[in-house]
């Protein structure tokens, strides 16, 4: 497209709107379509609805006519921290926003150090602390956590934790010890072939009859567990693509200096290959993101169930539930969104740097 | 002796085993203690006793008489009728948008970037829930029913419809389209042998239509060609008649196939990216039509890209499928559920219900390997 150039913008829409007669003719079909469904859309969205601290019953007024945005002033507390204690819900608050700007860091390129492992372990831990308290701090029960920051911590602490046994089982894969290729392989193949559901059915119901009698364990953790070992699987084949694009006169390189196993991997053909694996690992990250969601069939207050529940157990409001999951896809849109064009330019960046 | 790389590799492995052995024998001691300790019979033995429960949506003939085994062979059915339906829509829906990203018509390719990069980055779960919601709530309701002539009412209860009545016409019918597909299958064999020994072009498109239309038409005339169609009409508390696809199977199929074809969109714009520029170029300058520049040049290429992440977007609809669950469609993890709910067998439940997505996962690798083989490129 010629956008860069100073054209007129006649010759613009020419060359691409107006190119051919039947590309003319959807063209103008379009532009009706939008000019009826804009002001129809923005109408209901924006200039209809109701905004801003109102009752229910001014919604009910105007119902069909605009969206009654009034149910998130209501819920929002509820929506973002589900039943977390009122008076210690800032505490939630910062440990979404650390865990966000955990985020934030990790896509800056000067981080790539090994301290960054070090910035993850002490996000984890100041997170995990603020949550659960202890240390100055009211204690709050890991079933009363709830909302956003459940979500960041189920993606994050999710992703963190399964890296480690990811890049084992992407390393036991390619070995040249058959027992641990099969061990391996069997893993993964298996994880991968059924839907995250059943593992966290598995988490939530068949866990209790795994452990030893008397022992309880906290739905949240076991869930947490779930989708570590889940992410797992998907993560080692992401660290797979790296190790393969590795050229082997790095491998044979290294072993010609006499290194062991671990230092060839560790020094030579780990940083390579993580390296290329970065971009389908922040992919995986989204879905992992997007598919936290599901602890809502097992009754977890993550945030959609938080959302879900906040119009659900309030019957004056319950009709609005529209409204209520579209400020949640607007919140997980605005993180998926930013994950993914993110990846999509470190992904050209990459490219860049090969060609040179 | 650990010096040696062999014996340093079979301790490795001996360790490994010893580890996985023994953490399965804990967690097996473990259960079976506890399964001894709450009296719970492990086996099978369940499947063949009476489920006790209704099923809303079925394939297959089923009441609350029969066995659980029988319960899970409806959900399965479910299932494997909601993927099916949903791969096909959404591989269409996604090759529309696919091609629609790169078009040259600048608002045709922005609005085909905005659906991808809109439905992609909201869970799906979200999207079911908000669909579901739509056409449950936000419908009128069964005495309100939006209708369109006398032949389809939509409400709150579903779509309902006017539809043939039974009878062995339509059977036959059917049967002969199925006959027809495979003939047409031969046909295009014989034309492409055909072409490839003589050059010679015989008529496909035609033929093709004509059997298509013409054995069930013949079929159904032979065998008496009914004619009465079931319109639904309003009795008591709800619409009786016709046919109705429940507002359950509405939602998970438009949420599931709306969400793939996102991704199907992407998988299949990079797919026609990757063929050279210079085959359309040298189709053009062969004098091509854009039709057959598409389907006898970039489309058999870009397949050869495509097909990979085709298959794992095919999975990833299967495994989604199993969100049913979450608005109330009767799939197989529904019906899972509701088993483990009653009987308390999780363990036997769980593990069928992972079998059967490796099953079906595995099935369609395999299938689709088969025929990414086939189309491959082969080199002199």
């Amino acid at each position: 497209m010629s956008q860069g150039h100073a054209v007129s913008p006649f010759a613009w829409m020419r060359v691409n709107l107006f190119s051919t007669p039947v590309n003319g003719a959807l063209t103008l079909l379009i532009l009706a379509l939008l000019a009826w469904l804009v002001p129809k859309a923005g109408g209901w969205l924006i200039w209809d609805a109701v905004w801003g601290p109102k009752p229910a019953s001014a919604c009910d007024a105007i119902r069909g006519e605009g969206a009654c945005w009034a149910v998130v002033w209501d819920k929002i507390r509820f929506m973002l921290f589900g039943v977390y204690p009122f008076e210690e819900q800032w505490r939630a608050a910062i440990a979404a926003a650390l865990l966000t700007s955990l985020l934030v860091i990790s896509a800056i390129r000067s981080f790539w150090r090994k301290r960054l492992i070090a910035i993850w372990a002490v996000g984890i831990v100041l997170s995990f602390w603020l949550m659960g308290g202890g240390f100055g701090l009211t204690p709050v029960p890991a079933e009363r956590w709830g909302g956003l920051s459940v979500t960041l911590i189920l993606a994050i602490f999710g992703i963190g934790f399964a890296f480690p046994l990811g890049v084992l089982l992407a390393l036991g894969r390619r070995s040249r010890l058959p027992v641990i290729r099969a061990v391996s392989v069997l893993y993964i193949e298996i994880v991968r072939g059924v839907p995250l559901i059943t593992v966290l059915f598995m988490a939530s119901i068949m866990f209790a009859l795994f452990m030893p009698e008397g022992l309880r364990v906290e739905q949240l953790l076991r869930a947490q567990v779930a989708i570590i070992l889940f992410i797992a699987a998907y993560l080692a084949e992401a660290v797979r693509g790296g190790l393969q694009a590795v050229p082997r006169g790095q491998y044979e390189a290294a072993e010609a200096l006499g290194l062991s196993y671990w230092r060839t991997m560790g020094l030579i053909v780990l940083p390579q290959a993580l390296k290329i694996s970065i971009p389908p690992i922040v992919n995986i990250f989204i879905s992992v993101f997007k598919d936290t969601s599901l602890v809502v069939i097992i009754g977890i207050y993550d945030f959609a169930y938080a959302v879900k529940k906040s119009v659900e157990t309030d019957i004056s409001w319950k009709k609005y539930f529209i409204e209520a999951f579209l400020f949640s896809i607007v919140v997980y849109w605005i993180y998926c969104y930013a994950m993914s064009r993110y990846s999509q330019w470190l992904e050209r960046e990459f490219a860049r740097g090969e060609r040179r | 002796m650990l010096k040696s790389e062999r014996a340093r590799g079979v301790l490795y492995q001996a360790l490994l085993l010893a580890a996985v052995g023994g953490i399965v024998w804990y967690l097996l001691s473990n259960t079976l203690h506890n399964l001894a300790s709450r009296g719970i019979q492990v086996g099978f033995a369940f499947l063949g006793r009476e489920a006790g429960f209704e099923i809303a949506e079925k394939l297959i003939e089923y009441d609350s008489t029969r066995s659980y085994a029988h319960a899970f062979a409806v959900g399965l059915l479910n299932t494997l009728h909601v993927a099916f339906l949903g791969i096909v829509i959404a591989t269409t829906l996604g090759a529309l948008l696919g091609v629609a990203r790169l078009s040259s018509n600048w608002l045709v390719a922005r609005l085909a970037g905005a659906y991808v990069e809109f439905m992609r980055n909201i869970p799906l779960l979200l999207q079911l829930l908000v669909w579901y919601g739509i056409f449950t709530e936000l419908l009128p309701g069964v005495r309100q029913a939006i209708r369109i002539g006398d032949w389809i009412f939509i409400s709150q209860r579903g779509f309902r419809f006017a539809w043939p009545e039974a009878h062995p016409g339509w059977d036959a019918a059917f049967w002969a389209l199925a006959a027809a597909g495979v003939l047409s299958l031969v046909w295009r064999a014989i034309v492409r042998r055909r072409q490839a020994a003589t050059g010679e072009q015989w008529p496909l498109a035609l033929p093709v239509c004509a059997l298509m239309v013409g054995l069930p038409a013949l079929a159904w005339a032979l065998m008496g060609a009914p004619t009465t169609i079931e319109i639904p009409a309003l009795r008591g508390f709800d619409y009786q008649g016709g046919k109705v696809i429940s507002p359950e199977f509405t939602a998970l199929l438009v949420g599931l196939s709306t969400y793939t074809a996102a991704f199907i969109a992407e998988v299949v714009r990079a797919g026609i990216l990757a063929v050279d520029r210079g085959q359309g170029e040298a189709a053009m300058a062969l004098g091509l039509s854009p039709g057959q520049r598409l389907r006898l040049i970039t489309l058999p290429q870009a397949l050869r890209v495509i097909i990979p992440p085709m298959t794992s977007q095919y999975l990833n609809l299967t495994k989604n499928s199993s969100l049913a669950v979450a608005i109330g469609y009767p799939d197989l993890v529904a019906i899972a559920n509701t088993t483990m709910n009653q009987t308390g067998q999780a363990i036997e439940a769980i593990a069928m219900l992972m079998a059967v997505y490796l099953s079906i996962s595995i099935a369609i690798s395999l299938f689709m390997n088969w025929y990414n083989a086939r189309v491959r490129l082969v080199e002199r």
